[in-house]
C-alpha cells in the first residue's frame, strides 16, 4: 500500500483542504493511484468521513490535544513521520501563511524540492508532476518539475474548486506519532476583519488605488457596484500603507477573473496587473495619461475618478431603465 | 554584543523587465538588478534594532552567481557592518533548496548569531521558501510574515499577519524571522554614509571555501519553461466633449461587450 505512489493533500485550513482534494482527485485519477488526505488536529475525527465524501480515498488521522492549534514544529513532525512511513509520491499543501513555511521545512527535512503557489498542476507522460506558477513579479508563468521525491507543491486558496459531496466510502487510518516540542510560543491572537465576500467569484469588480483620497470615498465605487451587481476591490497600498482594508488584488493578494474589472486611480504596476490577467475586459480610469494601466486595459478613460465614476453610474442606470 | 544576519538577495528589478515580443521570453540578463524589496525591509529592521538596543553587529549574506558588489555597497551604506558574498558561477540556476543550503553553510562559517532576518519572499522569484528552508537547515525557531519585532535580552517578540488573525509570537534567540513590506520604510543612505561604506569589508567566498560537496547542491527542481503570458488588450481610449459624454460612450461599450447585467 502506498509505496511511493499516492497523492496526499494537507492544509490546516479545512476549506482549502477540500479545494486541494478537488485537484488532487484529478491528479490521482490520471496517475491511477489513490488520494489520501492528512487530517491533523484535536477532536477532528468527525471530519474524516466528510473528507472521503469530498473525494479522498483514505484519511490519515492524527488527533491529539497538542495539535489543537497550528504549531509549526508539532505539525511538521506529524507530516514528516507520516511521509517517512508511507512515502507518498506527491504532497499538495495549502499555501497559507502557516502552510507554506510548513511545506518548505518539510521539503527541506525530506531533502526534496517544492513548487510554491501553483496556479495549475498537471502530470506529464512519464507521470511527473508539473507545477505552474506566476514569477518575475507577474511578468511570466513558469513550468517547473522535480528531480527528487516526494514532489511537494503548495496551493493557494480559491484556485481550485472543491468537488460535490458524494456518497463514497474510504478508509480512515488513525495514527499516534511522536510530536516535536514547539520552539516558539503564541502569546496572543487577535481576529482580523476580513471581508466575507469571495472576490474570486465576482463577475464585476470595481477597484480603487491610491487615487482614492479618503476611505469613505469607496462609496463612489459601491454605488456603481450596486448597479452592475459587482464587488469592490483595491490595490495593496490601501491595505498595507493606509490600513483602510485588509485584502487586495494582485500578485501577493487575490487573483481574480471577472468578466469586467474597472481600475480607478490604480497606476497598473506589474504586481497589481498580475492579479487581473484573467479578467475578460479591463477598464482603466486614471488622471495620468501616461499611467501604465492603459497599456493593459481594453477601455481607458483619462480623467478624475471623482467625476467619471458618478457619471458612469448615472449612464448605466439610464441604460438599465 | 548581539549579531544579526540579514539574507539579501540580488533580484531582477521586475518593473524594468522587458519581454521579447517574438518569443515571449523574458530578457532577464539585461534587466537591472537591485536588493530584493523585502530584504531591504529586513536590513532596515536590523538597523532599527541596533539603534534601539545598541551593541549590535549587522552582517549581510548574499548568494549569487553574478557580481553583486554594487548592490552590497548600498546595503553597507544603509548601515550593515560587513557583507558576506558567496559568489560562484556554479550557482547559476540554483533552486531554493541549494540557495538555502549555501546560505546555511555560509552562516555556519560566520559563526554565532542571535537573529537571522529574511524577506518574506523575493522580488523576482517570489517563492517565499528560502527563509523557512534555512530555518530548518540551521535548526532554528522560525517566525514568518512579521510586521513588528522587539528584542529584549535573549527573547524576540514578533507580530505577524495571518489570513484571518494577527498573532504575537515569542521565541528564544537565536531565531529566524521573515519580514513583510509593512514592517518599515527602508532609509535612503546619505552621501556621508555612502562614503563611509566604501571602507567597509565585503568578504567573498566560493562554494569551495564553504566545503560544500557538489552533490549536496544539485537542484531538486527544474524550470522547464518561463513565458510571458500573452494578453491581447484592445487599448481603446474613450474621449469626449465632457464627462457625461465619456461616461455614456463607456457605458455603451460595456453593454456591447455583453458583460454587464443588472
Ligand atoms: C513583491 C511585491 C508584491 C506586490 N504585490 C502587490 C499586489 O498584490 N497588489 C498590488 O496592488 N500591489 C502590489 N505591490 C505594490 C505595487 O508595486 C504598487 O506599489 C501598487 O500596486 C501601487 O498601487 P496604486 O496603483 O494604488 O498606487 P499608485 O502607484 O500610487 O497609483 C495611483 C494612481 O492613481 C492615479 N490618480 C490619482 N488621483 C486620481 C484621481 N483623482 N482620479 C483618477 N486617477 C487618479 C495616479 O495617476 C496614479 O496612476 C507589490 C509590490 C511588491 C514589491
Ligand atoms: N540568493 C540569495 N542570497 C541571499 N538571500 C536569499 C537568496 N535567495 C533568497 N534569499 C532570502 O530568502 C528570502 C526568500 O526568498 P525566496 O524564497 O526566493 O522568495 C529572501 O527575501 C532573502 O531574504
Amino acid at each position: 500500500m502506498g509505496e511511493n505512489k499516492d497523492v496526499w493533500v494537507f492544509s490546516e485550513k479545512y476549506d482549502l483542504t477540500l479545494e486541494i482534494i478537488g485537484k488532487g482527485r484529478e491528479i490521482a485519477n490520471t496517475l491511477h493511484t489513490e488520494l489520501a488526505a492528512v487530517l491533523v488536529g484535536s477532536g477532528v475525527e468527525k471530519k474524516a468521513d466528510e473528507l472521503i465524501k469530498y473525494g479522498a480515498d483514505r484519511v490519515y488521522l492524527v488527533d491529539h490535544p497538542a495539535l489543537e492549534h497550528f504549531q509549526s514544529e508539532a505539525y511538521l513532525s506529524v507530516l514528516h513521520s507520516l511521509a517517512i512511513k508511507y512515502k507518498p509520491d506527491i504532497l499538495l499543501i495549502g499555501s497559507t501563511k502557516n502552510g507554506k513555511p510548513l511545506a518548505a521545512r518539510l521539503a527541506t527535512r525530506l531533502e526534496t524540492g517544492c513548487i510554491p503557489d501553483c496556479t495549475e498542476l498537471s502530470v506529464d507522460e512519464k507521470g511527473r508532476l508539473i507545477g505552474e506558477r506566476i514569477t518575475y513579479g507577474g511578468n511570466a508563468v513558469a513550468k517547473i518539475i522535480f528531480r527528487s521525491k516526494p514532489q511537494i507543491a503548495t496551493i493557494p486558496a480559491r484556485v481550485f474548486k472543491k468537488l460535490k459531496l458524494q456518497d463514497r466510502n474510504g478508509e480512515v487510518i488513525k495514527l499516534d506519532v511522536k510530536i516535536e516540542e514547539p520552539k516558539t510560543e503564541v502569546v496572543e491572537t487577535k481576529p482580523l476583519e476580513t471581508s466575507s465576500i469571495n472576490i474570486e467569484e465576482a463577475n464585476v469588480i470595481i477597484s480603487c488605488g491610491r487615487g482614492l483620497e479618503k476611505k469613505e470615498d469607496k462609496a463612489l465605487l459601491e454605488q456603481l457596484a450596486n448597479i452592475v451587481n459587482g464587488q469592490v476591490g483595491n490595490s495593496r497600498p490601501l491595505a498595507e500603507d493606509r490600513k483602510w482594508f485588509t485584502e487586495w488584488v494582485g500578485l501577493s493578494g487575490h487573483k481574480v477573473k471577472p468578466k469586467l474589472y474597472i481600475a480607478c486611480g490604480i497606476s497598473g504596476v506589474i504586481q497589481h496587473v498580475a492579479g487581473i490577467r484573467d479578467a475578460k475586459i479591463i477598464v482603466a480610469i486614471n488622471s495620468d495619461p501616461e499611467a501604465p494601466i492603459f497599456e493593459v486595459a481594453d477601455y481607458g478613460v483619462v480623467g478624475d475618478l471623482y467625476e467619471i465614476l458618478p457619471a458612469l453610474t448615472e449612464a448605466l442606470k439610464k441604460r438599465f431603465q | 554584543m548581539k549579531r544579526i544576519i540579514v539574507c539579501l538577495k540580488q533580484a531582477v528589478d521586475v518593473t524594468q523587465l522587458k519581454v521579447d515580443p517574438a518569443t515571449s521570453q523574458l530578457l532577464t540578463a539585461s534587466a537591472p538588478k537591485k536588493i530584493s524589496d523585502f530584504d531591504k525591509n529586513a536590513l532596515e529592521e536590523a538597523i532599527r534594532i541596533k539603534e534601539k538596543n545598541g551593541e549590535t553587529e549587522i552582517f549581510t549574506v548574499t548568494v549569487c552567481s553574478e557580481d553583486a558588489k554594487p548592490v552590497l555597497r548600498e546595503a553597507l551604506a544603509m548601515g550593515a557592518d560587513k557583507a558576506y558574498f558567496v559568489n560562484d558561477h556554479t550557482l547559476q540556476n540554483v533552486d531554493t533548496w541549494a540557495t538555502a543550503y549555501v546560505l546555511a553553510e555560509a552562516i555556519k562559517k560566520i559563526g554565532s548569531f542571535d537573529l537571522v532576518l529574511c524577506g518574506e519572499a523575493s522580488l523576482d522569484s517570489f517563492s517565499g521558501l528560502v527563509g523557512s528552508r534555512l530555518a530548518e537547515l540551521l535548526d532554528l525557531p522560525q517566525i514568518n510574515s512579521v510586521r513588528k519585532i522587539s528584542v529584549e535580552a535573549d527573547v524576540v517578540t514578533a507580530e505577524r499577519t495571518l489570513e484571518d488573525a494577527y498573532e504575537t509570537v515569542k521565541s528564544k534567540m537565536p531565531a529566524l524571522i521573515t519580514v513583510t513590506r509593512e514592517i518599515n520604510q527602508p532609509r535612503i543612505p546619505s552621501l556621508m554614509m555612502i562614503m563611509k561604506a566604501s571602507k567597509k569589508e565585503i568578504v567573498t567566498w566560493t562554494v569551495a571555501d564553504l566545503n560544500i560537496q557538489k552533490e549536496k547542491i544539485d537542484a531538486k527542481n527544474e524550470v522547464i519553461e518561463v513565458l510571458a503570458p500573452k494578453t491581447e488588450r484592445k487599448k481603446i481610449m474613450i474621449t469626449g466633449e465632457n464627462t457625461k459624454e465619456i461616461a455614456e460612450k463607456l457605458a455603451k461599450a460595456l453593454f456591447q461587450e455583453g458583460i454587464i447585467r443588472r
